[in-house]
């Protein structure tokens, strides 16, 4: 079979056999992919509620330690997610108009965003604090007489944690675009319909959204 | 519909015979199948576990075990019967069973998802077991941090990540369940049709989603403690334990009702049923159990009235905690009015339901002792706790778990079971429950701490330890003649006819016993209330008199 990029050659909108139609299989499917984002909401709850309750006891110190962080980066990442979560939304509209060449054009630009969000994180945060010995764990090493160490280290496991769970799911999510572009290029029977795209594309929202709550919490703290 | 129709046509059952066909299926009714024959393994693992410790308990020296074992044996206890029994019995079993068909659908809306959500389960079971196996784990099921984080030795690092994997079996199976109930019910299955116990799994699921999660990170934050020694919980990092139990229990608590919210469900089903009449007020029922779901996330701080939680918390707690008393009342006088003018028929699931309401009232209002911020200081951390949530979780969820597998066995296999038997046996239980944790009330009352191996500093606590081991032996007979005369029918039993109780429903009256593999021809059309039972009609019927006149 011939591999089109023009138009769409999957078999297109296949109820599966425990749905009745096309919109009770597509709005069940929606259900449940909020469902899951609840879910998802809860789990960033908790390091969410870590950072309240630290930052309420430790207000003075994690000010002076939110200054480790450089504001500029973090809004450029902000920027870089806030681009892909458009291409998404245009992945979706241009998937239901069965549009397949601008589909994974927009999923392609999603999948480099997410790839330099990760990479300018990692060249410019994670590592050079990491060089610094600014990890939580045995090796960690302070010199700043000012902010007690163990504070220190307390604010780098909430900032680790926070942003590395962050980071796993930017990671699952460029795991996953990458399997969906892959389909939608080979035609692959089991896409059926845009849903693919708009389940994915919410959950990509969803990270987007952490993110821009994280991003005030750790980088633009006030005083 | 023609029973002729019915017998030639294959049921789930006979829709394959290899081990691929099971393993590999995507079928709600056989993966409830594996999900009983999997609970019902950890259970047996749970319940010898809890025989370990009443045994050590029968001597105020114990000489049995040394207390590090003992620690091993009721950690193995309570963390297989929360994690691997209570969470999943009767939701993965009946829920996945019985939901579809009582709506009137075909399958789950996600089968593939449901079907990994077995393998979930079986992986955490499986990481556990070999925790437990492997050096096993002694910080008591709810993992405390600092013990659990920085001073146990055990396989502390496996049973969390146990803990974690299988959770996500739960959320899978909340997810499922909320997108199935929200879009996949048939034409007239509007939602005061639904029956009861779709109302209560539905308050369960919520709670499975929105509480789960929490408690998945928080243990994960305490495996990244122990293996990366980041410190989120750390006192010597500034970090605060007691966030380690405000966590935990935001979900541990709405767990409880995850555990018996189902309970609950069986109940109303089994009630209507062996009393033939509608469930008294069955909006109030239905709208309990959301209540129930609701009122259950803002309680959790009454596990911390002694955790150095500030007074003014622990007096909100302790109000909120007697509030989510009512709901329960509401079910309590509910189930016991369905009774009023109906006619009650004393099968076995009926003796089950019975006990779970008598056990359960006398759980909840023990609670009410523990949710008094006075009372609870006295009797904090001794068997008075432990009889208290006991029976809750074994009068309420393992009955009711009993009774639905007596009352949709014939369904769910299309045989039935020696009836005679089954109701001894049911008593049995009642009587063995009863004489295990009614003592326990008395001696944790006087002062006997939980997790002690021994109480040599008080020897006349000896009798209710031993009156309680008597219990729990005949306890532990009672729960294994179930598997022999279940089993037996299975190969023995006389077949069932598709309503053995005449009961009202989807699943009794639409379905095939065993159902067939869409559960039903077409789809089908739900017209009238749920529960329309007659029990006057009916005795007319059975005397031959003609039908009541109406006018």
């Amino acid at each position: 079979m011939a591999i089109s990029l023009n138009k769409m050659n999957q078999p297109q909108d296949v109820v599966y056999e425990q749905f009745e139609d096309l919109a009770q299989q597509q709005e069940t499917y929606v259900i449940g992919m909020w469902a899951f984002l609840v879910t998802e909401v809860m789990f960033f709850g908790v390091m969410f509620m870590s950072y309240v309750v630290y930052r309420w006891k430790y207000q003075p110190y994690f000010y002076a330690l939110h200054q480790e962080l450089d504001w500029r980066i973090g809004g450029i990442n902000t920027f870089i997610l806030l681009l892909s979560s458009f291409s998404v939304a245009l992945a979706v509209h241009f998937h239901q108009k069965k549009k397949k060449m601008q589909t994974l054009a927009c999923l392609g630009f999603t999948n480099l965003c997410a790839l330099a969000f990760l990479v300018i994180k990692m060249l410019f945060e994670y590592i050079p604090k990491w060089n610094h010995g600014h990890y939580p764990g045995p090796g960690f090493t302070w010199d700043n007489p000012n902010i007690p160490g163990n504070i220190a280290q307390l604010w780098y496991s909430l900032y680790f944690g926070t942003t590395g769970l962050h980071g796993l799911h930017v990671l699952i999510g460029i795991i996953l675009f990458s399997v969906l572009m892959f389909m939608i290029a080979v035609d692959h029977p089991a896409i059926t319909d845009y849903l693919p795209t708009e389940m994915l594309g919410l959950y990509w929202h969803f990270v987007d959204i952490v993110w821009i709550f994280l991003y005030p919490l750790y980088y633009l703290m006030p005083k | 519909m023609t029973t002729q129709v019915a017998t030639e046509e294959k049921n789930y059952l006979q829709e394959g015979h290899t081990l691929a066909s099971w393993l590999l299926t995507k079928d709600h009714k056989r993966i409830a199948v594996l999900y009983l024959i999997s609970v019902s393994f950890f259970f047996l693992v749970g319940s010898i576990a809890a025989m370990m410790v009443r045994l050590e308990l029968t001597s105020p020296r114990g000489v049995l075990m040394s207390n590090e074992t003992y620690n091993k044996a009721f950690t193995a206890h309570g963390a297989v019967m929360i994690f691997f029994f209570l969470l999943v019995a009767i939701p993965a079993v009946f829920g996945n069973f019985l939901i579809p068909i009582m709506i009137g659908a075909r399958d789950l809306a996600f089968p593939r998802l449901n079907l990994l959500s077995w393998y979930f389960y079986m992986a955490g079971g499986t990481m556990f077991l070999i925790a437990m196996m492997s050096g096993g784990v002694d910080a008591g099921w709810t993992f405390y941090t600092p013990l659990s984080s920085i001073y146990s030795n055990g396989q502390i690092t496996l049973a969390l990540v146990a803990a974690f994997v299988s959770g996500f079996s739960s959320i899978f199976t909340g997810v499922n369940f909320i997108a199935t109930i929200h879009k996949m019910r048939a034409p007239g299955m509007t939602w005061w049709r639904l029956p009861l116990y779709v109302w209560s799994h539905y308050a369960a699921s919520l709670i499975i989603i929105l509480g789960t999660p929490v408690v998945a990170i928080t243990l994960l934050l305490v495996v990244f403690e122990r293996v990366a020694k980041i410190g989120i919980f750390s006192p010597e990092l500034g970090g605060d334990p007691v966030l380690f139990q405000h966590m935990f229990w935001f979900y541990s608590h709405p767990a409880v009702y995850i555990m018996v919210l189902p309970g609950m469900a069986v109940i109303s089903e089994v009630m209507a049923c062996f009393s033939r009449n509608k469930v008294f007020g069955y909006k109030f029922v239905a709208l309990s159990s959301l209540g129930i779901a609701a009122l259950g996330f803002i309680v959790w701080g009454h596990h911390m009235f002694v955790s150095s939680q500030s007074m003014y918390q622990g007096i909100v707690f302790s109000f909120t905690s007697f509030l989510v008393a009512v709901p329960s009342a509401i079910k309590v006088f509910n189930w016991s009015l369905t009774m009023y003018k109906g006619s009650v028929w004393l099968a076995s699931p009926m003796i089950y339901a019975l006990g779970f309401i008598g056990l359960f009232t006398v759980g909840g209002l023990t609670g009410l002792y523990l949710a008094s911020t006075g009372t609870d200081v006295h009797v904090t951390a001794t068997y008075f706790v432990v009889a208290h949530f006991h029976y809750v979780m074994v009068g309420g969820t393992l009955l009711a778990f009993l009774a639905a597998l007596h009352f949709w066995w014939p369904k769910m296999f299309g045989v039935l079971y020696p009836e005679a038997i089954a109701k001894w046996n049911a008593l049995l239980v009642f009587i063995g429950f009863n004489l295990t944790f009614l003592p326990q009330f008395v001696v944790g009352y006087l002062g006997m701490p939980r997790r002690y191996h021994y109480y040599y500093f008080a020897p006349e606590f000896q009798v209710y330890h031993v009156m309680s081991t008597l219990g729990a032996s005949a306890l532990a007979i009672s729960l294994i003649t179930p598997a022999f005369y279940l089993t037996y029918s299975l190969f023995k039993g006389p077949k069932a006819p598709p309503n053995p109780w005449a009961a009202k429903g989807l699943e009794w009256e639409a379905c095939a016993s065993p159902p067939i593999k869409h559960n039903f021809h077409g789809v089908p059309v739900v017209v009238g209330d749920v529960y329309d039972y007659d029990a006057e009609a009916e005795e007319r019927a059975l005397r031959g008199l003609p039908p009541k006149e109406t006018h």
